[in-house]
């Protein structure tokens, strides 16, 4: 009676928390009613995780006398992990995001690694499927571990630069061969039972230690600018994961969160790559910055500056001003003086938009978070298509600390390693400004069309130091007509 | 009566399926803008690979089961906690112009009392 009443809470809590998990993320399909969204699919996971202590009813006979013991487990890993991630997530920086997302995103893929690890080594597997199931969902959460915290390593700037050895391709389909082939030799081992040559455990670490180090080898050669794509693959493999690893040990709420996570990775990692034009193949095996040699002198003409408080008086008296933002203003912490300025604007019926590229920043949508954060509202903030028309009526484009997103040659000029990829029509507009550190080349290297056009004018320097000169001149203004 | 859940072959294909067709159409109506906090936010909705660690922990009989099984609930709650840690902070910043004089409140502190004074 006792057993069946936990089965039922259980069963409850689990169907609880995948209704509400899909009607949180349902919720965020607005700005508006995203915060109950994930309060909502908190609700649910602090129920799926308080009703599966029930599971302590119907454990198998050989764990009882460990319950104790277990349960104190339990308890402390709830608190460390849970507490420690509460805590750092709460101080972390924005800019700092998408290492956060990879770290955490890590932990689940281990997470799920573990079980099947731990299904494996206990031999409580029951018939091939599910032990073919295991394993794929222990391979893939391995290779989202290991790769996670490489991808976190490398957007926290811990490693630099992209690490390649020759035959790199060779060398990953190598190792992922011995793990599937380490897989396999679990899989004949369960069917014909444990010999002293297939000794299970032996195989379980092998299998485990080369799906680790295809992780680390997979993601080390691939460059920082690609990312934002990796972060979504891996967010799709450990989603796919846990779904697996849900069907292992039977339960629907692990399969759905799982497979809907599953989906949405895939769907991010699509949209990305589409906005960077390349295929999903094309950045996990090659490397952006090796095609990116553009011949030098291609480009006539030369970049004309201008001064900051010129280019912000003539902001002040336009009708309408684009902002075009890129990562180098959240790296040069601007955010805020930036909004400071559009203030002005704005108080002087200029009409400010923002216009975001879905590859500015280092995650998709980044852009958007670090501007709200500095008190930017949502509806300032438009998305390429939204406002890729508007540039052509606009008067000014001022372009701060982005450099690819705006190349016109990513329109017109076929050599270009970034031809076809959608950019912001920035070139389009009366007068573009664009904010620089330099004359130096972008991110990528590459030359950009834009800093030669006859409308653009170039105005050198810190991004923030800058922006205080263009508050200055037009708060000097403002006293000047009192 | 049973309330026992058995998925087995196709019945957990269907689930796959209809789970993975939702997600899909769930997230494609996510607006570019909030593409951060989805990630996040689908972050932390695998984080209920806790309870799966939970599982594991309590039906572990050997010192290693034991210690493979703590280190899943680990990082399965440091998943769940942090993921929802960082997207309740990221969709708490995000506010339209309505909400503006909260905002103005805010940053013109000081102006605003001085008016006050001289009135």
């Amino acid at each position: 009676m006792l057993i069946l009443a936990s089965q039922i809470v259980i069963g409850a809590a689990d169907l609880c928390a995948a209704f509400l998990f899909m009607f949180g993320l349902k919720q965020m399909s607005s700005p508006a009613t995203a915060p109950s969204g994930i309060r909502v699919a908190g609700v649910g996971m602090v129920a799926a995780v308080a009703a599966s202590f029930l599971y302590l009813l119907t454990i198998d006979a050989a764990a009882r006398p460990h319950m104790a013991v277990n349960i104190g487990l339990a308890v402390t890993a709830l608190l460390i992990g849970g507490v420690g991630a509460w805590f750092v997530g709460r101080k972390v920086a924005m800019t700092a995001m998408p290492q956060m997302v990879a770290i955490y995103n890590g932990m689940g893929g281990g997470a799920a690694g573990s079980i099947a690890a731990v299904e494996l080594f206990g031999g409580r597997t029951q018939g091939v499927t599910q032990l073919v199931v295991t394993l794929l969902g222990g391979l893939i959460g391995a290779v989202s571990l290991s790769g996670s915290l490489i991808a976190w390593a490398k957007l926290d700037g811990v490693i630099n630069k992209p690490l390649r050895v020759k035959g790199q391709q060779i060398l990953n389909a190598v190792l992922m061969s011995a793990a599937v082939a380490a897989g396999g030799v679990i899989v004949y081992g369960g069917i014909v039972g444990a010999t002293p040559l297939f000794y299970p455990v032996t195989w379980i670490c092998v299998f485990f230690a080369f799906a680790l180090v295809f992780g680390v080898a997979m993601t080390l050669p691939i460059g920082g600018a690609d990312m934002p794509v990796v972060i979504s693959i891996y967010n799709a493999f450990t989603g796919l994961a846990v779904g697996l690893e849900g069907f292992v040990l039977q339960n629907p709420a692990l399969m759905i969160a799982g497979m809907v996570v599953g989906a949405a990775g895939l769907l991010l990692t699509v949209i990305m790559a589409k906005a960077m034009n390349r295929s999903i193949a094309n950045v996990l095996f090659t490397n952006f910055g090796e095609a990116a040699k553009t011949k030098p002198g291609a480009i006539q003409g030369s970049e004309r500056p201008e001064e900051a408080s010129d280019a912000a008086i003539k902001m002040r008296y336009a009708a309408s001003v684009i902002i075009v933002p890129g990562y180098g203003l959240a790296a040069a912490h601007a955010q805020q003086k930036l909004y400071e300025f559009v203030k002005l604007l704005l108080a002087a019926k200029v009409s400010v938009k923002f216009a975001i590229h879905p590859v500015a920043g280092r995650m998709p949508g980044q852009m958007d978070v670090l501007l709200a954060e500095a008190g930017v509202p949502y509806d300032m903030i438009f998305q390429l298509d939204d406002i890729n028309d508007d540039f052509a009526t606009a008067d000014v484009a001022l372009v701060i600390g982005a450099n690819d997103v705006v190349n016109p040659a990513a329109r017109t000029d076929k050599s270009s390693p970034i031809f076809g990829m959608p950019i912001l029509n920035a070139d389009k507009a009366k007068q573009v400004y664009v904010i620089k550190r330099g004359q130096g080349k972008g991110y990528s290297g590459i030359v950009n069309a834009l800093f030669y056009a006859p409308n653009c004018n170039m105005v050198y320097g810190d991004a923030q130091a800058v922006l205080i000169k263009m508050i200055e001149a037009v708060r000097g203004l403002g006293a000047a007509a009192a | 009566m049973s309330f026992d859940i058995a998925m087995t072959g196709f019945v957990a294909l269907y689930i796959f399926m209809l789970a993975g067709f939702a997600g899909w159409v769930i997230i494609g109506n996510v607006p570019a803008i909030l593409h951060t906090p989805l990630m996040s936010g689908s972050n932390f909705v695998h984080g209920i690979v806790v309870v799966g660690g939970l599982y594991a922990l309590f039906n572990a009989s050997t010192p290693l089961e034991q210690g493979i099984g703590f280190f899943a609930v680990l990082l399965g709650a440091g998943n769940a906690a942090g993921g929802y840690a960082v997207t309740d902070r990221m969709l708490a910043m995000f506010k339209t112009s309505d909400a503006k004089p909260k905002a103005a409140h805010h940053h013109g502190h000081g102006k605003v009392h001085h008016l006050k004074k001289k009135s």
